[in-house]
């Protein structure tokens, strides 16, 4: 680690991990995410054996809006992609492209969460409460805590845009958004497996 | 109900939860008046509250795990109270349920966790040769979470109700259904909250291990209580998601009406008990892995000679770590998971013997050619020995399937996870507790005292547990409140609880050494007292707040022991050049504050109050992100202040 | 049988039960049948002997360890037999790894000690040894497999009911602070006692209409989970008539030390004789009863001739011992 360092006076390393804290900070967010990893896992694991225990209340078939879930995805997606092209201009040090593309995507995210929020409100007006069974209490916990770590993230990159305004691209700020970015993609890839192991599921079972 | 009655129910208003009240009252004000009378508040906040000191914050783990240990011991001793007759009704059923319940869970999160935090804080980073832990906000964020947890968790049973469905709290006796109270909920809460500290700490202490070593030290050439610290911290990552998994389920079955653990609505009760384990296998390991760190550093210092087998040491560390998550259906092969399923964990819990076994002949063998010095920190690595070997073999006993049928939930077991906790965790954070204590304080404890401590700990344990395995065989299943005279279990119930009182006066004679010595203990000059081998013993005792005035070079394990064969009694001095400013964390109130916040928080969900919690919780994320706005956490020590301070401790060459 | 009869009684519930109250005993057994206390079998207890033994702990197991007392030790049916088989195949090697590993720290510890005039090798840079740590890493593994192999093989055989054999089904069901038997074949249910005839197979299938509780007969063998929910089988089997006690090992509420009842073994002959006098005088169990039966409470032994159907879940009946993890139905 100390030679990657060293190289990054001379500019070959990229800003966020030009100094020893900044390094250390991105190898401590990797963990939190290893373990991030594991709690979902546990969800997952929870909805899989719950999947067919529908107690008399809606099966998977009955229940999902496949047009909202598919919406959903491109729209996680896409602001996904977003946050690549906006790591992109991090590289770059275009404060401006930084910001704009860190706009949208939380535009992109914020769709994402309205639309999920809507999908679970039809749910419960249909009378699919999670009290009703214990399939409905693991989807409602494993995709709710997906959004729940999405609404944090949306919140966590508006301050982001607040900072970049207020101090501009430095080690600090740079550190903070490469470690959203692991964020933000990590999120992205939980919904593929929600969205394969949840919805894709679901309509064959 | 009304608030009266919610919190203040009949089971707060027995006359011992009544005395406990009237003690609280009288140390509060005890505490606030000399507090006020010797005006030690700013002090209290500038030096202890605000600070992000790792060797503070250890002091303050030790603090607060001392108290739990004493919490947790009068538990026992009631419990063992009860059960010293027969049809005793020293304690109503009620009662007995919920004081082990809270001995538990205390002894286990609140006891041995900070117990194990204390440890690391106080000496990982001298270890490695760092100047703090990677992120010292956030390690003063875990401290006061945890301690606001556990303060949840204590006031249950004096406002509100105790839990009672015992530290596993297995579902589906923790439903509303079954178990109506707030007690249940303080235990999900506190352990939820605390569950958040135990993941940052883990967080920091890998992220410190992996990236704030000395130039030099290698990963094989760190000690082996940091490669210890290492994986248990790596254990912490992968094990409490899935405790916060069970518990935060079980909380939205309590508080928010889902359906995961209930008998109705296809509920499945035992995922809980999956889940639980899953974590809870790890977690004994994650406690009892320091320990062995600790005992490879006693034995090796007081033997004055090289660890032996220093790759296998490692080797076996990572091996158990490894299977320990490979083995957590163990805990309950009686619940028909059929012969393949329990066949395989039988026989993957057996081979955990052996790494475990690897490291005990490898210990000895650190002693075959040593010289061994009898001290405190010794004795109790020596005590480890034969009581985790016989706590390994009963272990394998278990773990041999058909054996287990038999010993399941009974005294048996009961007796092996106290030969395991007490013999391995208890004496091994004992053992680190008297050979770092000189660092973490600049005196020593009383040696004369400590054997005292020791003898009458280790004969009670012995005294209270053999009993229980030879009940464990006589048929008495745990967590009963009492028995009748006909099973006859008199006879040993009665040794048990004697040897339960032994211990008892163990810890009190270990408090009273604590205390003494504070007063009278000799103080340890040369920040080197026992002669030992790793970069900690090269600082003065207690260690200057930056640590280490020079980051330190390694080029061998033993570090500081073969700078002293080699530079003799200046081994430590340092050149005035190479002193420079430091970059040091600035103290804030912050930490404190998120622990406050939780502490509402929780205490609002424990009894329903949604804004209280939505007050709680908006303010921890309000910190929260004030803290993302700060750029300036750290501010400079100047080269003057560095050098005056090493040159008057006479570490500067001349 | 010196402490038979009331001295050594097992019913908790009629001598502590401040708790739960509601002393039922609502449909008492005739006197003579189940009304005894719990009889253990083999030689009278010597209490005086026990205590010089309790003293010197660690040796009572293997001086005592034969005191009635001791009823893992004392097994009466073929599976506690070989449980206990099993654990003490594994117990010998382990004793012997205690012995060795003890001696060998003892040794060490008093060979290497410092004081003055120690005249022992001291080799400070001695860190290893390629030879020895192979050897010890070869002794447990081989002990392991030597324990792995035995427990394997008993785990498996303990798995299956022993082949052309009839076993009487027996569908038991942990309520809060009870246990419920219901005999299938017979139609016959009892509440905190059973009786079984010696020399056959006993099927046991097992759930709860509570939280969890495990069904233990020490001296015939182990422990299974009762759950809601799930049904789980064991079989068992006792060999020689006596009055033996079980007890849950799973804590389930206030209640819980009352977790007991008691399993009388009589000849078959015995048995046919009792069952049909259940069904020639005992009241059949309503509805109203088992609904009184789920309310929260410790009672005294029940006996009734029929339950209501669906008291117990119909749809597992009669399948195999062959384990199968979460293989339970699913509940509507």
């Amino acid at each position: 680690m100390n030679a990657s360092l060293e190289a990054g006076q001379s500019g070959r390393v990229p800003l966020e991990f030009s100094d020893h804290h900044g390094a250390l900070s991105i190898l401590g967010f990797w963990l939190f995410l290893a373990s991030d990893v594991v709690l979902f896992s546990c969800l997952f694991a929870v909805y899989a054996s719950y999947g067919m225990r529908t107690a008399g209340g809606p099966t998977p078939m009955q229940l999902f809006h496949y047009g909202p879930a598919l919406a959903e995805t491109l729209l996680l997606l896409c602001s996904s992609f977003a946050c690549g092209l906006c790591v992109y201009q991090l590289r770059r040090r275009s404060t401006n492209g930084t910001t704009a593309w860190l706009a949208v995507t939380m535009l992109l995210g914020l769709g994402f969460v309205a639309m999920e929020a809507h999908e679970f409100a039809s749910y419960v007006a249909s009378g699919a409460t999670w009290h009703k069974s214990a399939f409905l209490s693991a989807f409602f916990t494993l995709v709710g805590t997906h959004g729940l770590h999405v609404s944090f993230g949306l919140l966590w990159a508006a301050s982001l845009l607040v900072q970049l305004r207020r101090h501009g691209l430095n080690a600090v700020s740079a550190r903070k958004l490469y470690v959203f970015s692991l964020y933000w993609h990590f999120l992205d890839i939980i919904w593929v497996f929600i969205f394969s192991a949840v919805y894709l599921v679901g309509r064959i079972s | 109900m009304s608030l009266l009655g919610q919190l203040f129910p009949s089971s707060v208003l027995r006359p011992m939860e009544l005395g406990s009240d009237g003690l609280i009252v009288l140390t509060v004000a005890g505490l606030l008046f000399v507090l006020t009378r010797y005006r030690k508040w700013g002090w209290l906040w500038r030096e202890w509250i605000t600070t992000v000191d790792h060797k503070k914050i250890g002091v303050m783990y030790l603090v607060a795990s001392l108290v739990m240990l004493f919490r947790g011991g009068v538990d026992a001793l009631l419990l063992r109270t009860q059960l010293a007759a027969p049809n005793s009704t020293f304690l109503g059923p009620e009662h007995y349920d919920e004081i082990f319940t809270t001995h538990g869970t205390i002894m286990v999160f609140f006891m041995a966790m900070p117990l194990m935090f204390a440890l690391y804080n106080a000496v990982i980073p001298l270890m490695i040769g760092a100047r703090d832990v990677a992120f010292p906000r956030l390690n003063a964020i875990s401290f006061w979470v945890f301690a606001f947890a556990a303060i949840l968790f204590n006031i249950s049973f004096v406002i509100g109700g105790s839990p009672d469905a015992g530290w596993t709290a297995y579902a589906p006796l923790t439903e509303l259904t079954f178990n109506p109270g707030v007690g249940e909920n303080y235990y999900l809460l506190a352990l939820l909250i605390s569950g958040i500290g135990t993941l940052a700490s883990g967080i920091n202490f890998v992220a410190t291990i992996l990236g704030m070593r000395a130039r030099g030290m290698t990963l094989m050439r760190m000690p082996l209580f940091v490669w210890s610290a290492l994986v248990s911290s790596a254990l912490i990552l992968f094990a409490f998601p899935a405790l916060t998994v069970a518990l935060g389920l079980t909380m939205l079955d309590r508080l928010f009406g889902s359906s995961f653990f209930t008998i109705a609505h296809g509920g499945m009760p035992m995922m809980y008990v999956n889940l639980f384990w899953i974590w809870g296998h790890p977690e004994v390991y994650l406690l009892v892995l320091p320990a062995f760190g600790i005992f490879s550093e006693v034995v090796a210092t007081f033997s004055r000679k090289r660890l032996f087998g220093y790759a296998s040491m490692v080797g076996s560390l990572l091996a158990i770590t490894l299977l320990s998550f490979g083995v957590w259906v163990h805990h309950f092969f009686t619940m028909g998971a059929g012969a393949a399923v329990n066949a395989f964990f039988g026989v993957s819990t057996m081979l955990i013997a052996i790494p475990t076994g690897v490291k005990i002949f490898n210990w000895i063998m650190t002693m075959w050619g040593g010289r061994v010095r009898m001290t405190v920190a010794m004795l109790w690595q020596m005590a480890f020995i034969p009581v985790f070997v016989l706590g390994g073999a009963t272990g394998v006993l278990l773990a041999v399937v058909p054996g287990d049928y038999q010993f399941h939930n009974s005294y048996f077991m009961v007796a092996h996870f106290h030969t395991m906790l007490i013999g391995g965790v208890v004496f091994g954070f004992l053992s680190g507790l008297y050979y770092w204590w000189p660092k973490m304080f600049g005196y020593m404890l009383d040696e004369r005292q400590g054997r005292w401590a020791f003898w009458l700990y280790f004969i009670g344990f012995w005294v209270t547990f053999v009993p229980q395995y030879l009940l464990g065989l006589e048929g008495m299943t745990r967590r009963m409140y009492t028995y009748s005279a006909g099973f006859g279990w008199t006879t040993l119930n009665q040794i048990s609880t004697l040897g339960a009182f032994i211990m008892g006066a163990g810890f009190l004679v270990l408090v009273f050494n604590i205390v003494y010595s504070m007063l009278h203990g000799e103080r340890d000059l040369t920040g080197d007292p026992w002669d030992g081998r790793t970069l900690e013993w090269s600082l003065p005792s207690p260690a200057p707040e930056y640590n280490f005035a020079c980051l330190p070079t390694v080029a061998e394990r033993d570090t500081w022991w073969e700078a002293k064969r080699e530079g003799g009694a200046v081994a430590a001095r340092l050149r005035a050049g190479d002193i420079g400013p430091i970059v040091m964390p600035k103290p804030t109130a912050v930490p404190f504050f998120i622990g406050l916040g939780f502490f509402v928080a929780g205490a609002g969900m424990v009894f329903s109050w949604w804004v209280v919690a939505a007050v709680g919780f908006a303010g921890v994320l309000a910190l929260l992100v004030a803290g993302w706005f700060d750029y300036r956490d750290h501010e400079e020590l100047s080269r003057d202040v560095v050098l005056r301070a090493e040159a008057a401790a006479g570490r500067v060459q001349a | 049988m010196s402490r038979g009869g009331t001295h050594c009684a097992l019913p908790l519930q009629r001598q502590v039960n401040p708790v739960v109250g509601r002393p039922s005993g609502h449909r008492r057994p005739p006197t003579g049948r189940g009304a005894a206390g719990v009889r253990r079998t083999g030689r009278p207890g010597r209490r005086p002997a026990r205590l010089v033994s309790a003293v010197a702990a660690a040796a009572a197991l293997l001086l005592t360890g034969c005191g009635p007392d001791y009823v893992v030790l004392h097994p009466v049916g073929p599976v506690a037999k070989s449980e206990l088989h099993v654990v003490e195949m594994a117990a010998v090697p382990m004793a012997a790894v205690f012995l060795f590993v003890v001696a060998l720290f003892f040794i060490a510890v008093f060979r290497f000690r410092d004081r003055p005039g120690n005249t022992a090798p001291y080799t400070p840079e001695w860190e290893g040894s390629r030879r020895l740590e192979v050897v010890w890493f070869a002794i447990p593994i081989l002990i392991v497999g030597f324990i792995a192999v035995p427990t394997v093989r008993t785990t498996f055989a303990l798995d299956r009911l022993p082949p052309a054999r009839d076993p009487l089904m027996i569908d038991v069901t942990s309520l809060d602070w009870k246990w419920l038997f219901q005999y299938p074949s017979a139609r016959i249910a009892t509440v905190d006692y059973l009786k079984v005839p010696t020399g056959r197979p006993l099927l046991f299938e097992l759930t709860a209409d509570s939280p969890m509780n495990t069904f233990w007969i020490p001296q015939l063998g182990g422990m299974e989970y009762t759950m809601p929910g799930r049904v789980l089988p064991l079989w068992l089997q006792v060999d020689r008539p006596g009055i033996y006690w079980g007890r849950s090992g799973n804590f389930s509420g206030v209640g819980f030390a009352q977790m007991q009842f008691r399993l009388q073994a009589v000849s078959p002959a015995a048995f046919t004789a009792w069952v049909a006098g259940v069904r020639g005088t005992d009241p059949p169990m309503s509805p109203a009863d088992y609904r009184e039966l789920l309310k929260p409470a410790v009672v005294g032994d029940q006996t009734y001739a029929g339950y209501p159907a669906g008291s117990f879940p119909a749809q597992t009946h009669g399948f195999t011992l062959t384990g199968g993890m979460y293989t339970y139905p699913q509940t509507a």
